[in-house]
Parts: C-alpha cells; structure tokens; sequence
C-alpha cells in the first residue's frame, strides 16, 4: 500500500495506526480490511483484546497473519464485502487503503453496511507541500514518494480531506471525528472543516457512523 | 517394475521410500477398535440403522488431564487410521507423518492426535469387506450406501466414548476436509477449531465424472462378480488399478506431471511401436494401480466415493451461510493454487458462504505447482500456516503446554 509495512518494534506502531488503535474501545468486533502483514491487528488483539478479523489481497501479508495466529481471509475487499451481514462487525477499519480502491465511494457504503462505525485513514492530497509541488514544479504529487512515482505508485483514486467530506455528504454519512497526522508523527483532533487541517496535515483519520 | 521415482504421495499412500526405510526400527502399530451403535443403533443418513458396528482408530500424543487438547484428524478417500508411524499393512510411514510427531505442526507433545478409519473403509472399521452378521459372508453390496455425515456421525460416537466434551480442533484434506466442514454443521459446540484442506463444500459435476469412471472400471472387471467376489474368492484387481490410476491423474498437476516425467522413456532408448509402458509416466501409473489394490477393497472404493459424491452443505442446508449460521467455531480453510481437483475458487465459495455467516475464518491460498496431493506433502509455507493457525487457537483456547502461552 501507500506506506511501509511496519514491524511491531517493540509493540510501538505507526503513528496513524496507533491513532486508528486508540479509536478502537476494548473487547469489541473488529475487520481490518487491508490488513497487510497484521500490525494493526495484532496490536488490538494484544492491547485491547478485540475479536480481530482481516482481510488482505497479498498472499504474503495473509500468510504472515495466519503464521502468528491472527484471523484473516485471502480476498479483494472490493467484491468481497458484500458477502458479510449487515452490522457483523463494531468497527471496520480500512488504513491507507481508500486510494487504491476503484470504487471508493462503493466500498465506503459497504464498510459502514458491514460495521457499526468505520475507521478511515489516507494521505491528504491537499496538503500544501503537494499544491505548492504542482503549482510550481509542474509535478504530480505522489504520497509515498520517493519510493514510487506517478506510474507505479499505489494511489488510483488520490483525494483530499475536502473531497473526503463531499463524499461523505453525497452518502449521507456525518464524520463523528477527524484526526489529522502530520511531519514527525504527530497528531491532533481536529473539527472535519478546518482549513488549516486541509492545509497542513499529511494524513486524516475519519471515525464514522 | 522399475519405478522412475521414490515419490507415492497420491492421496494418502505411504510417502516416501526414504521415510520408510527410516521408520523400519519402529514396530507396526495395532491400533485400537471399538464397538458403537449399541445398545442403540446409529441412523444413517438413507434411513436405514447401523447397529453394533467397530470402528478402527489409532492415536498419537497424550490427552491432558482436561480433556481439552484432542484434535480429530480426518482422512481422505483411500487413507486410514495410520496416519503417522509405521504402517502395519505396507511397512511405509503413515499418510500424514511429516504433519503428525513431536515438534510438528499437529504436534503430540501439545495435542492428543486420533484418527479413525471412516466408516465403509477396509482398515478394521466396518465396511463392505467385513462379514454381515445375518449372513456370516462378507456385506458386499448389501452394505448400505452411507454419506459424509454417517461417517462423522460414527466418529462422534467414538469421540463420546473417548469421553471428550470438545475437540480442540478438527483437521483433514479433501474428502476429509469435507468431514470437517460436517462436523463444523452438524456438532459445532463439539470441536473448537476446523481445519479443512483442498476441500469443498460440494462435490463438484468433475469430481463425480471422475468417481464414476474408477467405479465402471472396478463393475466392468469380471472378477468384481456384481460385488460377490469376496465369497467367490477372487478380487477385481484390474478394474481397481485402472479406477486408482484415472484418480491418481487428478490429484497431480499437469505442470508437476510433466517435471517429473516430461516424455521420458521407461528404460529403454525408443519406442517400441506397442502398448508395452513406453514412458515413464505410464509405468508410474501402472505402479499406483498395482500397489493400490494390495491394501484398498474395490467394494469399499466404490461405497466411499459415493459418499463423496452426495456430499453438498448448500442443498441440505439451503446454502453454505445456512449450514455455518451463529457458529463458534474458528476455521481455517487452505487451498493449493495447482489442485484442479478441488481448486482455489471452491475454498473461495466456502469462505465466503462462512463470512456470510459471520464466522471467524482464515483462508490460506499456498503456492505450489504440486496438485491436489499437496495436502499430503511438507510445504514449508503450509506447514507453517497450520503451525500458527494451531497456535493461535490453542491461545485462544486457553491451552498451554511447550510453546503455547494461555491468553
């Protein structure tokens, strides 16, 4: 996806997936969809002691999963969704992977289907180091640059936290939080319409109902 | 018959020349038999009753003084009891002794391993080979046509005179995959865990055409005696070559068939422009035939791929979801990308008929170009993955011992 795997380095996780983490009360249902290699996963069925359940489109990342006991199932979250029931979970969490999905607006109305509410995470084409690089520099911005360029990057449907917003308005569907991420790890609460957090932060964080 | 290579993994055959070769200190085991369906006698699924009927079984490991940690290991069309260990019949190891052992996947210093023969098998418990009480001559085809679910009925039979209130986990590769997902319907709060393998919910319209050949071929071979031939002495050892060597074609690969064999030829240097085994891959075929039928019962072949034949979950329970529905049970499903017999897209349907029943569920696609019989093989990929399913259930579960942590 967009960002590195992580490792459990000493049961600390990325900043954004700790944010997801805390959002996510104890002993509760959870789908991680695009789970990768369990980080997020494993985290809560150790901290919060959830029923944590994945699914991921890698064949490495499921095996790695089911290597270290973690629930997840081999699938594309694009057509699989639809075979779960109505409110089978209290959260589903989709992490940085909203932007490579072909039907994000589709799969948006699925995860809250399936979950009580959604976590959702992405990088936030409207910070104001990618305006400026196309403004002046003439570039496409490409959120896990340098790793990947404009080809090959993973992003299919990149969007900003606006566009996030409208989405959310034209489905019907309030953000009951927003966090934002930014340079070094840090992270905030902050009110959905806020123009500096459109501005300044590299990745949102959205709980939904 | 020279045989190209050491290889006779198919479906639960002995694997391995080697392995046997290691194993031949270690005495054949015995095995343990048990009366069931008395007093009262077990219904099977044609209506008929079953009554005071032995079923084989062998075990491995040690059952914990909780009863907890007893895994039901389900075996595949032509296996048995024997699943690790020297095997009393053929002298090889076991069908599964590279899963089954102390520091293994299903290892017995943590789990108490049992397997039984299924019923209508021709390793102790009763089938069409053994005698009919009202006769005193062998049942033949007077045995009744049983399915997946008698036979996982008989096996709960014996796990209740075990005196086991939850199996920590079942576990099996194809027709044995099928017995798990039955057991998983028809029990769930008697197993924890579910492990089935190269399966499906169904038997496929292919899988049936298949059945079908090996048992024409077994009926068409006059020895076979409209299924008398045990009383008259004799055995249709043709008919039931030819019906293990149409099968054994579908357990491998084309990919795997061809690296092992491509067109070599059988010990000689041209063909010889006759139906003599020109190639390899003949005298191969021609040796899975032969050895086959020095430990299988073609009357037996005949009842058990029948069985398999019958077995599809969505029309006895309305669909897949239906037969899962509220279950407890944590499963994990595996598939092998090369098995064309049970391939990928049936575990898919499985899994997604058990998401619909919102069930806890891991699902495994290994990587091999190897075929069906790679359930019976020690992929590390798959070895790996039952490992740490097993391991995480047995967390689950509350289960210690060497290497497991209670939660």
């Amino acid at each position: 996806m967009t960002l590195p795997t992580l490792s459990k380095n000493g049961g600390r996780i990325r900043a954004d997936l700790q944010l997801v983490a805390d959002l996510v009360p104890a002993g509760v249902r959870v789908l991680d969809v695009g789970c990768g290699e369990g980080a997020l996963l494993h985290h809560l069925a150790q901290t919060k002691n959830v029923d944590a359940r994945g699914i991921e489109l890698r064949q490495e990342g499921v095996n790695a999963c089911v290597q270290q006991g973690l629930s997840v199932v081999q699938g594309n979250a694009e057509t699989d969704l639809k075979d779960y029931p109505s409110d089978a979970f209290d959260y589903v969490i989709l992490s940085q992977t909203l932007q490579a999905m072909r039907d994000p607006r589709g799969t948006l109305g699925e995860l809250l289907r399936i979950g009580k509410h959604a976590i959702i995470s992405f990088d936030n084409f409207g910070h104001w180091a990618m305006r400026l690089g196309l403004m002046f520099e003439g570039r496409m911005p490409v959120a896990d640059a340098p790793r990947h360029t404009w080809y090959d990057t993973g992003t299919i449907r990149p969007c900003t936290i606006r566009d996030f917003l409208t989405l959310c308005g034209d489905l019907g569907i309030e953000p009951e939080r927003c966090f934002t991420v930014h340079g070094g790890g840090r992270t905030r609460e902050v009110a959905p319409g806020s123009w500096r957090a459109r501005l300044t932060a590299r990745q949102a964080v959205f709980l939904l109902k | 018959m020279s045989i190209p290579h050491s290889q006779d993994s198919s479906e639960t055959a002995p694997i391995g020349d080697a392995q046997a070769e290691r194993g031949t200190t270690e005495p054949p085991q015995t095995g343990h038999k048990v009366l069931l369906g008395a007093p009262a006698p077990m219904k099977l699924d044609s209506g008929l009753d079953l009554a005071g009927f032995t079923l084989a079984y062998q075990t491995y490991g040690t059952l914990n003084a909780e009863r907890s940690n007893a895994i039901l290991v389900c075996h595949a069309l032509t296996g048995d009891q024997f699943a690790a260990g020297r095997h009393p019949v053929t002298g090889k190891r076991g069908w599964w002794d590279n899963a089954i052992g102390p520091g293994k996947p299903l290892d017995t210093d943590r789990y108490f391993i049992i397997c039984s023969n299924i019923l209508g098998g021709c390793m102790g418990t009763i089938g069409p080979k053994e005698p009919n009480p009202a006769t005193g001559k062998p049942y033949s085809l007077a045995f009744p046509v049983i399915t997946i679910g008698d036979m996982v009925n008989a096996q709960k039979l014996l796990i209740d005179h075990l005196g086991i209130d939850q199996l920590f986990c079942v576990i099996g590769g194809s027709m044995g995959g099928m017995q798990v997902l039955d057991w998983a319907s028809r029990y769930p709060e008697r197993l924890f865990a579910a492990v089935p393998i190269a399966t499906a919910a169904r038997c496929s319209a292919q899988n049936i055409a298949f059945h079908e050949v090996g048992r024409q071929a077994i009926m068409a071979d006059p020895e076979w005696r409209g299924g008398d031939y045990l009383a008259q002495n004799t055995r249709p050892e043709r008919g039931l070559a030819v019906a293990r060597m149409s099968a054994h074609i579908t357990y491998l690969s084309e990919t795997a068939l061809h690296r092992k064999f491509g067109r070599a030829l059988q010990d000689r240097k041209a063909v010889t422009y006759g139906f003599d085994a020109d190639f390899q891959v003949e005298s191969y075929l021609r040796h899975q035939g032969i050895t086959f039928v020095d430990r299988f019962d073609a009357n037996s072949y005949l009842y058990i791929t029948r069985a398999i034949d019958y077995f599809d979950m969505a029309s006895e329970h309305g669909s897949v979801a239906e037969a899962f529905k509220g279950t407890k049970v944590r499963f994990c499903v595996l598939s092998f990308s090369s098995d064309w017999m049970f391939p990928t897209a049936e575990s898919r349907a499985l899994v997604h008929g058990l998401n619909a029943a919102a069930a806890n569920v891991s699902f495994v696609e290994i990587q091999t170009d190897q075929g069906h019989d790679s359930f019976l093989l020690d992929i590390p990929d798959y070895h790996r993955t039952l490992t740490g399913f097993l391991n995480g259930a047995a967390a689950h579960r509350g289960l210690t011992g060497r290497g497991l942590i209670a939660k």
